[in-house]
């Protein structure tokens, strides 16, 4: 599959009428296609053909359109800036993300769902191209399912990890964007695994992956032991989501928090960053009752705002 | 001279913008999708009459904005493969279906992107009103409204105000309603539009609006609406109604 793959994107002189595109477009279309296999059941037999235009170089022409780093006119964003984390304690794995898509300076999105539900034990996050994130995650899925049907037991977290990277590796240099953790409960216990798209793939207890992670790393690092209670847990996650939103621009809006346990993942929540800022996460487990927000803990009283009132 | 002998192509540059703005906000049994009609290439007009938003099944309507050439090739091949489900098993893909079909047609395009932004608006299996949006990729989501295109920026805030309530304080005593009334919802839609044709120059002309009812569901909101024309095939199921007014064409 691997040869076949890389044969397709073989550079090879073309000339004026390089129709390479027209040529493969009908061999996309098979008996999948027409109803009973229809959509992703074609990819049960492999992964289908991807169309790549007719140019010398197809990552050259992807990057030229498509990458908002390099040119920030350039016509097709590919939402950025993230805070996604993931840590493994002794109760199990916490998974907590922000909400946030930006195009540029533009907040594209405030309610995107950056926790891919692969199945009701396995978790992913969405960093880097959302579309990247979503589609081989969901393609992960049914491998995993496959993997279950076929040896009548479940997948391991690192079997299922090593899968992605396997595949992500095989596309690496064409521009897919994506960092991951794959989490999940299995024989040998709670599992995280970090995978992105350059091929990493790091087995570990604790993870962040965003333009806000520095600041996540920073609440998670300074509250993480090994034997946290679930609520200690719950809150150091949302904490830790608050802290990236309040400080990095790119991450924001709010957290979706997700708690792998031994028989499967639970979802415990949606909380406003700016409701946590003011008044807390609300009633949970975990939580102190008071906002995250500095101003809110200090009573005003080392504010500048403070200062000019009673001045 | 071994260099004559293959010219050599520098750049490649597929797409364009066509400006256009589109828009879709669901209800409890209903959802509106609409688009304005204007097409046009940098400064200049093309046409005053170019749909951007197409009737898929009697409970789907797909809204598409970006490179026009790309989105009505994408509308083409999604209504192609909805007549061959048809044909499979006899009955209309669902609407959350229609959503994964899109993602993966979307996705089979990933180095070779449509340069198309999507908006699936119309009804979900359980009777509510859904909206699907797409990025270019086939990043896809369920949301309660979207605006895209041209004036998504104009738009999409003006929504999040009038939609989702943000930054607004509920009466003392009182709560903000989950869902708009379909009045409500065309009124915010027509607002919507005219308001981006007066501050953004590649809208304006036409207005389309798709109303797509839930099965059962009356005529109930749509008294006074001037010149709905239904398009649905059948009346005791889901129905699809378009309603077109006239923008401003300076």
């Amino acid at each position: 599959m691997m040869n076949t793959f890389a044969k397709r994107f073989e550079k090879k002189p073309i000339g004026l009428r390089g129709t390479q595109g027209a040529v493969t477009e009908d061999d996309q279309i098979t008996d999948a296609a027409w109803g009973s296999e229809a959509g992703f059941g074609n990819l049960v037999k492999g992964t289908h053909s991807f169309n790549v235009p007719a140019v010398p170089d197809p990552t050259a022409f992807l990057r030229m359109h498509t990458d908002d780093h390099a040119d920030p006119n350039c016509r097709i964003k590919i939402q950025h800036g993230t805070t996604t984390l993931a840590f493994r304690y002794k109760g199990g794995v916490i998974v907590a993300v922000d909400s946030r898509a930006t195009a540029g300076s533009y907040v594209a999105s405030g309610t995107v769902r950056k926790v891919i539900e692969i199945n009701p034990y396995l978790l992913g996050t969405m960093a880097g191209g959302a579309a990247d994130c979503q589609y081989w995650e969901t393609y992960l899925g049914m491998q995993c399912r496959l993997h279950e049907l076929r040896n009548k037991e479940r997948i391991s977290v690192a079997a299922a990890s090593k899968y992605l990277s396997n595949l992500v590796y095989s596309y690496k240099g064409m521009g897919l964007s994506m960092g991951t953790m794959i989490c999940g409960w299995d024989k040998t216990g709670p599992a995280v695994f970090y995978v992105d798209s350059d091929g990493t793939r790091l087995k570990g207890d604790l993870f962040s992956v965003g333009s806000g992670s520095t600041f996540a790393y920073g609440v998670l690092d300074q509250g993480y032991r090994w034997d946290l209670s679930d609520e200690e847990a719950q809150e150091l996650g949302r904490r830790s989501i608050y802290a990236a939103g309040h400080r990095d621009a790119f991450s924001g809006n709010s957290c979706n928090l997700y708690h792998v346990k031994v028989d499967g993942w639970v979802y415990l929540g949606n909380y406003d960053i700016s409701q946590m800022h003011y008044e807390g996460p609300g009633d949970v487990p975990g939580s102190t009752g008071k906002g995250y927000g500095y101003d809110v803990r200090t009573g005003h009283r080392f504010s500048v705002a403070a200062e000019a009132v009673t001045a | 001279m071994p260099g004559m002998a293959h010219p050599q192509q520098h750049q490649f540059n597929p797409y364009s913008e066509n400006g256009g703005t589109i828009l879709a906000i669901a209800g409890a049994d209903f959802t509106v999708i609409a688009g304005d009609t204007r097409q046009s290439e940098g400064y200049s007009i093309q046409t005053r009459y170019a749909p951007k938003v197409f009737r898929l099944t009697d409970r789907a309507v797909l809204a598409v904005n970006g490179f026009a050439a790309d989105g009505n090739m994408f509308v083409k091949k999604v209504k192609q493969r909805l007549e061959w489900y048809r044909h499979a098993h006899a009955k209309d893909m669902p609407l959350r279906a229609i959503a994964r079909l899109i993602q993966t047609m979307l996705y089979a395009q990933r180095f070779f992107p449509y340069y198309v932004y999507n908006i699936l608006g119309g009804i979900e299996d359980d009777g509510t009103g859904a909206v699907y949006s797409f990025d270019p990729v086939g990043s896809y989501e369920r949301e309660a409204c979207r605006a895209a295109g041209a004036a998504q920026s104009l738009v999409q805030p003006f929504l999040d105000n009038q939609i989702y309530f943000k930054n607004q304080t509920a009466a003392p005593g009182q709560t903000h309603p989950c869902h708009l009334p379909l009045p409500d919802v065309l009124s915010i839609v027509i607002d919507s539009f005219t308001s981006a044709t007066e501050r953004h120059i590649e809208v304006g002309d036409g207005l389309e609006m798709y109303i797509v009812l839930a099965k059962g569901r009356t005529l109930h909101g749509m008294e006074g609406l001037r010149g709905a024309q239904e398009l649905s095939t059948q009346t005791d199921g889901e129905r699809v109604f378009v309603v077109r007014r006239e923008l401003k064409k300076d």
